[in-house]
């Protein structure tokens, strides 16, 4: 098991990360991280799931049953934030509610020793899949959304937009913001290749209003539009 | 803004180690100093739920390694019998309570991670009830603690995987050390000094989770380091005085951290982790 958690060097700690987070155990980087990742996933599905495959890969495969790995993450895709006690019985709620979840070891090259591979179907039939790694004391990383590579934490207000790859997209998102005074505080473009899928991660200062969201939506180059909140806890 | 130990001593100055830690997390945060103590405050209430439904002797953890052991401690602590006195004995008690509560997927808060949160509830719940600790003071303490526990993240570790267990046992033994001192009206320079000599105490003990669980070791070595925290904080308001720097104690600490092989750094494959009967029986309880 291999936990990391080097300050960096522009990162000052809250003196909450040093007592805290509350949460349910044994381990921030196999229990609260996975949830975390769970829970993220499933605000990015944005609908209730209704089939999980779960990969573990490196650690998280060899330790996932002793840690509550497993019940973790199907505590998150269930909605369950990291204190949430019905984390423990998480497998027994999603079988009671038809959740559909079946377990893996996968062999992912590169990844972080704690990385875990979710597809997921929801229950109007939207599919997500996601790469995610737990990079200590709770804190995670997505690495892959649908196939693109991404890199954010969910820890901010995050504005993800998947679009296909033209002119003008970025500008259109950007202007949306400043209409609305709200401050850029990291911005990633990916796309596939020249002309094709593409995908925008944007970390906001603010959260936008509804409409703005829904405004994006229409237009022409998006297909889809995902707002995270930032992370109460 | 990260301190060193000599630093929050310097910022501390005349007045308290606990109000400027309280003042330095409102500024940063943008949080009222009231906000901020009731945040504290609320974790410390889970501290005593978590001790609470560690005491439970039919708790058992998902591998059958752990729970149920702090409830044959707390019957011996109460027929009187802990060799090391009540005080010490419920700090104990509690860091077990706390560490197999953690182990078997109970509410726990890290302090200042899971696998060593047993440590630092255990000594401030048990100055709470056994030596007249109001909840005002024991916040206060938690402040103090969470600035060695800064002072330290920063300038060495505080993850097994990287600092093998005396950055979290090691580092918890050193904020409940500062934070006893501040309870029993040790200044900012001996609270700092307690927590040297915590971590001088645990300097160089090795991460080795057997089947990389937070069990085995760690529920015990909870308990073990509440000692190594009386036992510091004792010696500084005896009087004596750290002969090192804490900051350079901090600066071993990572030292020797960096020189610990990988087996010995939360890898599950050394130490206590390599032992042939525990391993067996791990397995036995998981297929």
């Amino acid at each position: 098991m291999k936990e990391t958690f080097t300050p960096k060097d522009d990162m000052t700690m809250d003196l909450f990360d040093l007592i805290g987070p509350v949460m349910i155990g044994p381990s921030s980087s196999h229990t609260a991280g996975a949830a975390r990742i769970g829970l993220t996933a499933r605000l990015l599905l944005n609908e209730d799931v209704c089939k999980a495959e779960v990969g573990f890969h490196g650690s998280f495969a060899k330790t996932y049953r002793g840690h509550g790995t497993d019940r973790a993450i199907v505590g998150g895709l269930m909605g369950m934030a990291v204190d949430d006690p019905r984390l423990r019985d998480s497998l027994t709620l999603a079988r009671e509610s038809g959740m559909d979840v079946c377990f893996d070891v996968v062999n992912i090259r590169g990844a972080h020793p704690n990385t875990v591979r979710l597809t997921l179907t929801g229950v109007s039939g939207k599919e997500l899949t996601m790469e995610a790694a737990s990079v200590g004391g709770g804190n995670i990383e997505i690495h892959k959304l649908n196939g693109l590579n991404v890199d954010f934490t969910g820890k901010e207000h995050t504005l993800i937009i998947h679009q296909t790859d033209a002119p003008g997209v970025i500008a259109a998102v950007t202007g949306a913001l400043a209409g609305q005074s709200i401050n850029i505080a990291n911005m990633q473009v990916y796309r596939r290749k020249a002309g094709a899928d593409a995908m925008m991660v944007l970390e906001l200062d603010g959260a936008p209003e509804d409409y703005v969201l829904e405004s994006l939506k229409h237009m022409k180059a998006i297909r889809n539009v995902t707002f995270l909140k930032r992370r109460p806890c | 803004m990260d301190f060193t130990l000599s630093e929050w001593v310097n910022l501390a100055g005349e007045g308290s180690l606990a109000d400027a830690a309280v003042k330095q997390q409102a500024e940063e945060t943008g949080m009222t100093v009231e906000a901020v103590r009731a945040t504290m405050h609320s974790h410390l209430c889970c501290m005593q739920e978590a001790v609470q439904s560690g005491l439970d002797e039919k708790l058992r953890s998902v591998s059958g390694l752990s729970g149920g052991q702090a409830a044959l401690f707390l019957k011996r602590m109460q027929e009187g019998k802990l060799l090391g006195g009540r005080l010490l004995g419920k700090a104990e008690v509690y860091a077990m309570a706390t560490a197999e509560c953690n182990a078997c997927m109970g509410k726990i808060v890290a302090a200042p991670t899971a696998g060593a949160c047993g440590i630092l509830p255990g000594t401030i719940l048990a100055m709470m009830e056994e030596s007249d600790v109001s909840e005002e003071q024991a916040v206060d303490a938690l402040f103090v603690a969470a600035a060695v526990g800064q002072s330290i993240a920063t300038q060495a570790s505080i993850s097994g995987a990287e600092g093998g267990c005396q950055a979290e046992c090691g580092s918890a033994a050193a904020m409940a050390a500062a934070a006893l001192a501040y309870l029993e009206g040790g200044t900012p320079q001996q609270c700092a000094d307690a927590a040297a000599f915590a971590i001088m105490n645990l300097l160089g003990l090795v991460c080795d989770p057997v089947g990389g669980l937070v069990e085995v070791p760690c529920v015990y070595r909870n308990v073990g380091s509440c000692g190594v925290a009386f036992t510091a904080a004792d010696m500084v308001l005896s009087g004596i005085r750290c002969p090192i720097a804490p900051d350079e104690v901090i600066l071993a600490m990572k030292e020797v951290g960096d020189a610990l092989p990988a087996s010995l750094r939360e890898t599950g494959d050394g130490g206590c982790a390599a032992c042939a009967s525990v391993r067996a029986r791990l397995k036995a309880n998981t297929l």
